[in-house]
């Protein structure tokens, strides 16, 4: 068994590492304050090759594997949770989907510019009302022709804002359920589709979260990913292997907030000496960098077994998100603990980590979603 | 024209040094290519990218982690790596070190093909400041150091140079040694692509005797100098307050500075 990160796989985390901290980090405030993320890094990110890390070259991307872009995950979440998640749901949610289910016209025309960073994508299913049960979508796709004709209101689309390439999943026939559920590409500025309000958030304010309206939106029969039919399929791969990423996302941002807890006990100083001294201090630091250390072995487990093609890797993919969301959670409320009066405020980190953790446990499958899916994978003996 | 960079493999600067007795323990240390061979590459690449030069060599002395070290290189753009590698080298001095390098530099051509010698100015651990210039005195050629600038303009090079308060330009003939500090470039990230590449560059392996350096010539046995001991420098003591009325203070005070700290 070894655990060890392979070269290439060491000098990317050193390279992400290196870039998040000189070019992101010290801009994250200022992201969180202002709800968007300059234009300048995602081109930064394109440059470097992190939006499409495990996409083969001959389609743009990197060529490298899903543990790497688990890491590029980690690392940028460490920095900004909210440039963490632009890349996670463009990669595992869009590029993902087109790389397995994308014809080779549908390769080249849409998968090859997303790998390369040159347009960014969105993954469309949540509507108002269907959330964990996507089977209650209301958006339907009738087919006229060589087209499709998509109707209804998609809402809480990350990227919605920055995206030019959507992944929409409607109806091509209610009678037949979940087997009913297609997934369609859109592009911007396609007749009947329009970008609607943006949400104001509790945490990763700098990432957009918009509402999709279609009406009479005609899609090329061509944009069909996958068969007919096929969506939901499509959909429950996206989120297993996205659940990777946001467990990633979850790991960062734990990382970020215990490294600044560290520093911040070791300096401040009460009755005459740091607080670090004092035992309390000492077990929420070490029970921190214990529960982020086992977080992160998960969702490199998990990103593992996918690249080994290993069919049930969406247990661990399951797990891992399950278990770092709550380790985000208790580390960066022990954070603020630690921090006292002053990681309340804004002029500590942790308050934006705090806030940024929450959604760890909700998007790509809430906890409740989570143990479902892991208490029926154990039940059917997996 | 062709560029050559010697980079050496370093200890992170964020590394904890420890020592085992009064030797370095390395074994948790994590290495990097020294941060100022990195202008070094970045510079030979971009001379590269202007088409001024049209290979980049980077050759590298050490144990299997140098390697490393190249591959960075490699990753930021450089074409082929060489890696002299034998366990004789452990306890080289900066001497023997750059005549090592200078024979698999011969090995590869020597001067015939490479016009362009680049340097980190100093390595952050050994902290010698003193291969690039022994290598140019090695080769008979001019050197160049502590440089901010550097323009080729066919066979000649125009580089200035960081000195107290000022700086001083040189044109110099080629070849020459350059020898690379802070603000001569801000490297790159090297993108996940270039990484991918990196890994499919050539290294080539010398060791000594592919050089045809007898064992007794490095090493420790073949070095002017060598390291004794390491010591850790003393931990930093807490400051000491004096309280009180000022005359009593003042006495306190002359008291410490005579008796416990011993200045006057
Ligand atoms: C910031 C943000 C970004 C998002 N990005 C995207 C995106 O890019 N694309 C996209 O399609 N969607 C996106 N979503 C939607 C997200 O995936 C959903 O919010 C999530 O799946 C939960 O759905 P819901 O909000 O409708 O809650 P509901 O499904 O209504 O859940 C409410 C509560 O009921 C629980 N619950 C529901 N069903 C069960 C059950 N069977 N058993 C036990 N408990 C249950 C849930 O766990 C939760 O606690 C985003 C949401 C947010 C907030």
């Amino acid at each position: 068994m070894r655990f060890e990160l392979t070269e290439e796989q060491k000098m990317l985390k050193d390279m992400v590492r290196r870039f998040a901290e000189e070019q992101v980090k010290p801009r994250a405030k200022k992201i969180d304050e202002e709800g968007q993320i300059p234009r300048d890094i995602i081109e930064q990110l394109a440059e470097l090759g992190l939006f499409g890390v495990h996409v083969p070259e001959e389609y743009g991307g990197s060529g490298m594997d899903y543990v790497s872009y688990a890491i590029v995950i980690e690392e940028l979440s460490r920095a900004c949770a909210s440039t963490g998640v632009l890349v996670s749901a463009h990669t595992s949610l869009v590029v993902d989907p087109i790389l397995k289910f994308g014809t080779e016209e549908q390769k080249r025309k849409y998968l090859v510019p997303l790998a390369k960073g040159e347009k960014i994508g969105a993954h469309a299913m949540t509507e108002p009302g269907a959330g964990t049960d996507v089977t209650s979508i209301s958006t339907t796709a009738r087919k006229e022709g060589d087209y499709y004709v998509i109707n209804g209101v998609k809402h809480f689309i990350t990227n919605g804002r920055e995206a030019d390439i959507f992944l929409v999943f409607a109806y091509t026939d209610k009678e037949k359920k979940h087997k009913g559920i297609s997934a369609f590409i859109v592009e911007r500025g396609t007749p009947g589709f329009t970008v609607g309000k943006l949400e104001h958030k509790l945490g990763i304010r700098g990432s957009s979260t918009a509402e999709l309206i279609f009406e009479d939106c005609k899609v090329p029969a061509s944009n069909l990913l996958g068969e007919e039919g096929q969506g939901f399929y499509i959909a429950m791969e996206c989120y297993d292997g996205g659940r990777v990423g946001i467990a990633a996302q979850a790991v960062g941002i734990a990382q970020a907030a215990y490294e600044d807890s560290l520093e911040f006990a070791k300096t401040r100083v009460q009755f005459g000496q740091p607080i670090a001294n004092f035992q309390a201090i000492q077990f929420k630091l070490a029970d921190m960098v214990t529960l982020i250390e086992a977080a992160r072995l998960l969702y490199l487990k998990a990103a593992w077994l996918k690249d080994q093609g290993i069919k049930s890797y969406y247990l661990y993919s399951a797990m891992a998100k399950l278990f770092a969301s709550d380790v985000a959670m208790r580390v960066t409320r022990e954070a603020i603990q630690i921090h006292g009066g002053y990681g309340y405020t804004t002029d500590y980190n942790v308050e934006r980590y705090y806030r940024d953790a929450k959604i760890t446990e909700i998007y790509e499958g809430t906890v409740e979603a989570q143990r479902l899916t892991i208490a029926r994978a154990i039940l059917k003996g997996i | 024209m062709k560029a050559v960079c010697f980079v050496k493999s370093v200890p992170d600067t964020e590394t904890r040094v420890r020592l085992t007795g009064n030797r370095l323990d390395k074994s948790e240390i994590k290495y990097i290519l020294n941060p100022y061979c990195e202008f070094a590459v970045e510079e030979a690449v971009r001379k590269k990218e202007a088409g001024i030069v049209d290979e980049v060599l980077v050759i590298s002395m050490g144990p299997s982690r140098a390697q490393e070290a190249i591959r960075s290189a490699l990753a930021i753009g450089a074409d082929r790596g060489v890696h002299i590698e034998d366990d004789n080298l452990d306890g080289s001095d900066a001497i023997v070190t750059a005549r090592v390098l200078v024979e698999a530099f011969k090995k590869e051509g020597g001067l015939d093909n490479y016009q362009i010698l680049l340097f980190g100015l100093r390595a952050i651990d050994g902290d010698t400041w003193s291969v690039p210039s022994m290598i140019a005195e090695l080769l008979g050629i001019p050197a160049v150091t502590n440089i901010v600038k550097l323009d080729i303009n066919g066979n000649k090079a125009i580089a200035i140079r960081m000195v107290e308060g000022g700086e001083e330009v040189f044109e110099v003939e080629l070849p020459c040694v350059f020898a690379a500090r802070k603000g001569l470039n801000e490297p790159r990230y090297p993108s996940l692509p270039s990484i991918m590449k990196a890994k499919k560059k050539p290294i080539t392996r010398y060791t000594i005797s592919d050089l045809g350096i007898p064992s007794d010539a490095v090493g420790k046995v073949g070095s002017f100098t060598e390291v004794l001991e390491y010591t850790l420098p003393p931990q930093r003591q807490a400051g000491k307050k004096v309280e009180g009325e000022p005359e009593q203070v003042v006495e306190e005070l002359i008291k410490f500075l005579r008796e416990v700290a011993n200045i006057i």
